[in-house]
């Protein structure tokens, strides 16, 4: 395999058998493990077996991918195919927040929730109409590339690669947290030292082949953690109503869950929209709901990391349908989400509200001893657990579902697998956004444009290892909840980087000043009101006389982002002089597939 | 290679184009704004055992965008060989 892909030719011949039989081969040792399972073998081993040989089969493809040339190295040769970019693309998405805590969020937040569910899929339409095919054609290495050449000079590049790291790097502490979480519950090791063991899953993947690696890992990431998704929701279906598609079968334990609400006097139904804790309608909820879903998706279309995976395809068309692809993948897992929490839910109803705290099972203890994600308090001490009493946190629904429905434990180790797949590919494609920035668009075009490609290679990858470093630090700090920094990053980008790169392509009237003005101005905005209205509550209250602007969280700040930054662009590019002939010329040649790329001077 | 367009071709090409981009985005507004803010509304009405506005959130709209994603790239397509300006 590894000659094969050297040469290029019998790999990507054969990506069907290949990818097929490792698929086959996951399902197999799956089931060695049910096997095992039911001979005695102990959970421990169980949850070693799911989480170090995995993380083994990732290192062996980033170990065969390994590679010296720099096209290989930053877009994978551009030799992907669409499909595969789609499924590379499915798992360089979906994170730890999709995987771990979206239908936890659901479980707790009923439809409100549902806001992740549809800001995490729409974005792809806009990828796709608005910019996808386009920066393929332009066919650089990285994001912050586009802005340089489109915007003339380094200014704009520094600025893209200023809002890159933010977002990015805001993106990637939620991935170490989950993977904390993961490594710490199945391995048994402390939280702050499972992070770095989660690391060198990372750090092995992408280090040595760059975007190569880091595709062919993300596409055997993508199998393990689609299946690891739907197995539980799928055997749940099944045992409950008969039919293995929970999509068609979940109305009917939404149901039943609405008839448990009443018996339990719960207030705030699960499938009634905008409500707040009362259960009354609230337009504060409504707000946040649109703002939320809006900025979700803009931010989608502004995420480097995934931007640049639509770099690595062989053609414009290749792109287009890769975005395709990707939506289509993607979708798989988020409309299964609201089932898995609608069936948690049921079971937390069903099987552990009511029962006596003494006998609860074991899952109860061990989910206990990771940093305080569940309390069970009993606070009537009358030795039955009421609703009040079971805090669950969002973040453990997914992976503690299959022991709390009491599936075999081989179920939960498959999960853990699954949402490990999920935090390394996120964290992969993110660090390598961040370590090529840096490493292309600073070092190599701003400080030492005459590096020579081993040294360029150097640097990347010295960089690489000191970005995830930093990361694993600050997440062992556990800054805040995995879905709500993924929401942040989202935001940031969004309020960055959204507008110039859109304008650039579909207004050529945009200048130089006018886009740079812009980014600054819409970033600064959404950065401020994240940081004050969660670092300095009281300060932001003394100027503004209210703790939010029109009661909108923080997580969705490119609201108030969004608009400047369009704003500005806009005003400032029509008081500055429209760009020259040339630049027309470099937009028109990319917005057609055909044809070479004009020339640009910068 | 593709043969370069004129600037008349390459406008009515961009006009084209431009359209399919705002047709696919008006109805990607419709499905992310229009159909999950009415949900309360759409709650009292049942479809396929769920509660409407519920459904469209959780499936519907995402059923769409998939769809949307489809068209666009089929029909982009078909404008550029319309035009010539596909790859070779």
């Amino acid at each position: 395999m590894a000659d094969s892909k050297a040469a290029g030719g019998g790999f990507y011949g054969n990506l069907g058998k290949i990818y097929g039989g490792y698929a086959g081969g996951f399902i197999v040792f799956t089931l060695i493990l049910a096997v095992l399972e039911q001979m005695g073998v102990p959970n421990k081993i169980i949850g070693y077996c799911f989480v170090i040989l995995t993380i083994g089969v990732y290192a062996y493809i980033g170990i065969l991918s390994r590679t010296m040339d720099l096209s290989e190295y930053y877009v994978a040769g551009r030799k992907v195919p669409a499909l595969y970019n789609g499924m590379a693309t499915g798992a360089d998405w979906m994170s730890a927040a999709s995987f771990i805590s979206m239908a936890g969020g659901i479980y707790l937040g009923g439809f409100n929730a549902l806001g992740y569910v549809l800001g995490w899929t729409g974005g792809y339409v806009l990828v796709g109409i608005l910019l996808a095919p386009y920066l393929r054609k332009f066919g650089q290495f990285t994001v912050p590339d586009f802005l340089g050449t489109r915007y003339e000079g380094n200014g704009a590049r520094l600025a893209g690669v200023l809002v890159l790291f933010c977002a990015s790097f805001t993106y990637i502490v939620a991935q170490c947290f989950g993977i904390g979480i993961i490594t710490s519950r199945f391995l048994g090791i402390p939280f702050e030292v499972a992070i770095f063991v989660g690391l060198l899953g990372i750090l092995v993947c992408s280090m040595l082949g760059g975007m190569r690696a880091v595709t062919w890992t993300q596409v055997a990431q993508y199998i393990i953690l689609i299946i690891a998704y739907l197995v539980p929701v799928v055997w749940l279906s099944t045992k409950k109503y008969g039919i293995p598609i929970p999509e068609l079968t979940y109305g009917q334990a939404l149901d039943q869950i609405a008839q448990l609400e009443t018996k339990l006097g719960v207030v705030k139904h699960f499938t009634d929209a905008f409500t707040d804790a009362k259960g009354q309608f609230s337009w504060t909820e409504f707000n946040n709901f649109w703002a939320l879903v809006l900025c979700l998706m803009i931010g989608t279309a502004s995420l480097p990391h995934i931007l640049m995976r639509y770099f690595t395809t062989p053609s414009v068309r290749e792109a287009r349908t890769s975005v395709a692809w990707s939506i289509f993948f993607i979708f798989l897992l988020y409309f299964t989400a609201p089932a898995y929490a609608a069936f948690a839910k049921l079971e937390v109803y069903q099987n552990v509200i009511g029962q006596p705290i003494a006998s609860l099972p074991a899952w109860v203890q061990n989910w206990s001893q990771v940093g305080g994600l569940l309390t069970i308090k009993d606070g009537n001490s009358d030795g039955i657990l009421q609703l009040s009493e079971f805090i669950i946190n969002q973040d453990i629904i997914v992976l503690s579902m299959p022991e709390i429905a009491g599936l075999p434990y081989v179920v939960s180790g498959l999960v853990a697998a699954g949402g490990l797949a999920a935090a390394l590919s996120t964290a992969d494609g993110l660090l390598l956004a961040i370590a090529n920035a840096l490493s292309h668009d600073v070092y190599y075009k701003m400080i030492d444009p005459k590096a020579s490609t081993a040294r360029r290679l150097i640097v990347a990858r010295g960089l690489l290892v000191g970005v995830a470093l930093i990361a694993a630090a600050v997440a062992g700090t556990r800054p805040s909840g995995i879905i709500q920094m993924v929401a942040w990053a989202f935001s940031l980008a969004a309020a960055g980087l959204f507008a110039p790169l859109v304008l650039g392509i579909w207004w050529k009237r945009t200048t130089k000043i006018g886009a740079v003005t812009g980014m600054l101005s819409g970033f600064g905005v959404c950065l401020f009101y994240l940081v004050m209205t969660r670092y300095a509550p009281e300060t932001f209250k003394g100027m503004f006389g209210t703790d939010l602007w029109f009661g909108i969280r923080n997580i969705s700040s490119a609201v108030f982002g969004l608009p400047v930054a369009f704003g500005v662009t806009y005003v400032v590019s029509l008081m500055t002089p429209a760009p020259s002939k040339e630049m027309q010329n470099f937009v028109d040649s990319i917005r057609t597939p055909g044809g070479a790329v004009a020339a640009h001077t910068a | 290679m593709a043969p370069k367009l004129d600037t008349a071709q390459m406008q009515r090409y961009w006009t084209k184009t431009s359209a399919l981009m705002w047709t696919i985005f008006a109805l990607w507004i419709f499905f992310s704004f229009v159909a999950p803010l009415f949900a309360v509304q759409l709650n009292t009405i049942r479809f396929l055992g769920f509660p409407l506005g519920f459904y469209m959130a959780a499936q519907g709209s995402l059923l769409a965008f998939v769809v949307l994603c489809v068209w666009n790239a089929i029909s982009q397509n078909k404008i550029d060989e319309e035009f010539g300006v596909q790859e070779d």
